[in-house]
């Protein structure tokens, strides 16, 4: 593994060291690691997204002939026009074409991706004689529960008529499966963090220190 | 021009994408692909843009000499350092065991992950602060949190063995349940608007 090597499990261990000193208050440790991550991340993402994306896509082909990829090539370079007052508007050229094909892409993936294998998944349990028969006891609730939650949910965000009466019923239900999923949520980002935290501990105490094998 | 071009550039696209996603013949499916090739490529400019404007920015701040500006030279000096690795030996530069991905492990991949694992303590802080059962909702939603934070753990097994099952019960099916809801609004939403977008009814974008 390549954290193995000493200088390096130094430096990794520095900044860690760093990071966590804002804990106790703003300070300059934590201001340096804070503007070397920043750097970094920058200079990885820009060189991970040419040689992944740009680079395969646009410049190789027309490297190779294919000059029609002068036209996205152009439309990208645009995008840097907008730094100059007087030709801020020529942004709009790559800004629609990229609009353009990703609003008809996500449609697509909407409907097709999303929607539809959603809908199945909630309906399809109650087609196939699952419901108590080859699904089990708790299996078969949590199917029902599962419709019943993503219709109130539904419910809840339809906002073209009042609450009232069935509508309001619903909308009632569709809170309490709300705060659930948000509490579930809640609880899930911090076990998250914390393994993150120990991931870290474990890499000072462990890789750095030695003091756990 | 500067209106009409890019609104037709934005219907054309977009209508064209849309109807050729179900065209799988050749030639049309060969443009689509074309397009999407093109799109992506594209898109790595706006990343490009903002690292010039991030770097842009650092520089005027310390050519102004304002506040923090000596930070703002180590985020320069890391941006670059990290450029330089990334392209002097072209493609190569980015396999494993060159400067830039001993950069990557060493110094991104701590240095992020140690930010993220700072929030631990702070939304342990704020949820010890907020989680208070004033109502029946708030009880919900504190409960779901404790088992869910209880399944997760030894700790939680130790107190009683049921709770990963339980864990696993409510994301399967309640915490699933009110997710697909709220993903079918958003898909409704997000369909509405790319036709809106389309058509030309919302430009705020262009503003």
């Amino acid at each position: 593994m390549l954290m193995t090597s000493g200088p390096w499990v130094w430096i990794a261990a520095m900044l860690t060291l760093a990071i966590y000193s804002f804990l106790y208050k703003d300070n300059p440790f934590y201001k340096i690691a804070e503007y070397i991550f920043v750097g970094i991340s920058a200079g990885y993402w820009a060189i991970f997204l040419w040689w992944n994306y740009a680079y395969p896509n646009l410049f190789e082909p027309l490297a190779k002939g294919n000059y029609l990829n002068i036209i996205p090539i152009g439309l990208g370079l645009m995008m840097f026009t907008q730094l100059f007052r007087r030709t801020a508007w020529l942004v709009r050229f790559p800004l629609t074409f990229v609009l353009g094909v990703s609003l008809g892409l996500q449609i697509v993936a909407a409907v097709e991706g999303d929607m539809v294998p959603q809908l199945r998944g909630t309906f399809s349990p109650f087609s196939r004689g699952v419901l108590f028969g080859t699904a089990d006891f708790w299996t078969s609730i949590g199917y029902i529960v599962l419709l019943v939650g993503v219709l109130s949910t539904l419910i809840y965000f339809f906002f073209s008529k009042e609450h009232k009466g069935f509508l309001g019923a619903g909308a009632r239900i569709g809170i309490y499966f709300l705060m659930i999923a948000f509490g579930a949520s809640f609880g899930y980002t911090v076990m998250a963090r914390i393994s993150l935290l120990f991931g870290r501990l474990h890499f000072l105490f462990s890789d750095w220190l030695h003091v756990i094998k | 021009m500067r209106l009409q071009i890019p609104l037709t550039i934005i219907l054309v696209m977009g209508i064209f994408t849309l109807v050729t996603s179900f065209i799988p013949a050749k030639p049309i499916a060969d443009v689509n692909q074309m397009f999407r090739n093109w799109y992506i490529g594209i898109i790595t400019f706006f990343i490009f843009l903002g690292t010039f404007n991030l770097a842009r920015s650092n520089a005027e701040k310390i050519k102004k000499q304002g506040r923090d500006w000596q930070y703002s030279i180590i985020l320069l000096a890391f941006l670059g350092i990290m450029l330089f690795f990334g392209f002097y030996r072209g493609r190569a530069s980015t396999e494993e065991g060159q400067p830039f991905m001993y950069l990557y492990f060493n110094v991104q991949f701590p240095l992020e992950s140690t930010m993220y694992s700072l929030l631990a303590f702070f939304v342990t802080s704020a949820s010890f602060r907020a989680f208070r059962a004033r109502n029946k909702e708030a009880l919900c939603l504190l409960l779901a949190a404790v088992v869910i934070m209880l399944g997760r753990v030894p700790v939680g097994t130790a107190i009683w063995k049921g709770f990963p099952t339980v864990t696993e019960w409510i994301m399967n099916y309640p915490n699933a349940a009110a997710k697909r809801g709220i993903r079918l609004g958003i898909d409704l939403g997000l369909i509405s608007m790319a036709l809106r977008m389309i058509l030309g009814i919302e430009r705020s974008y262009m503003q």
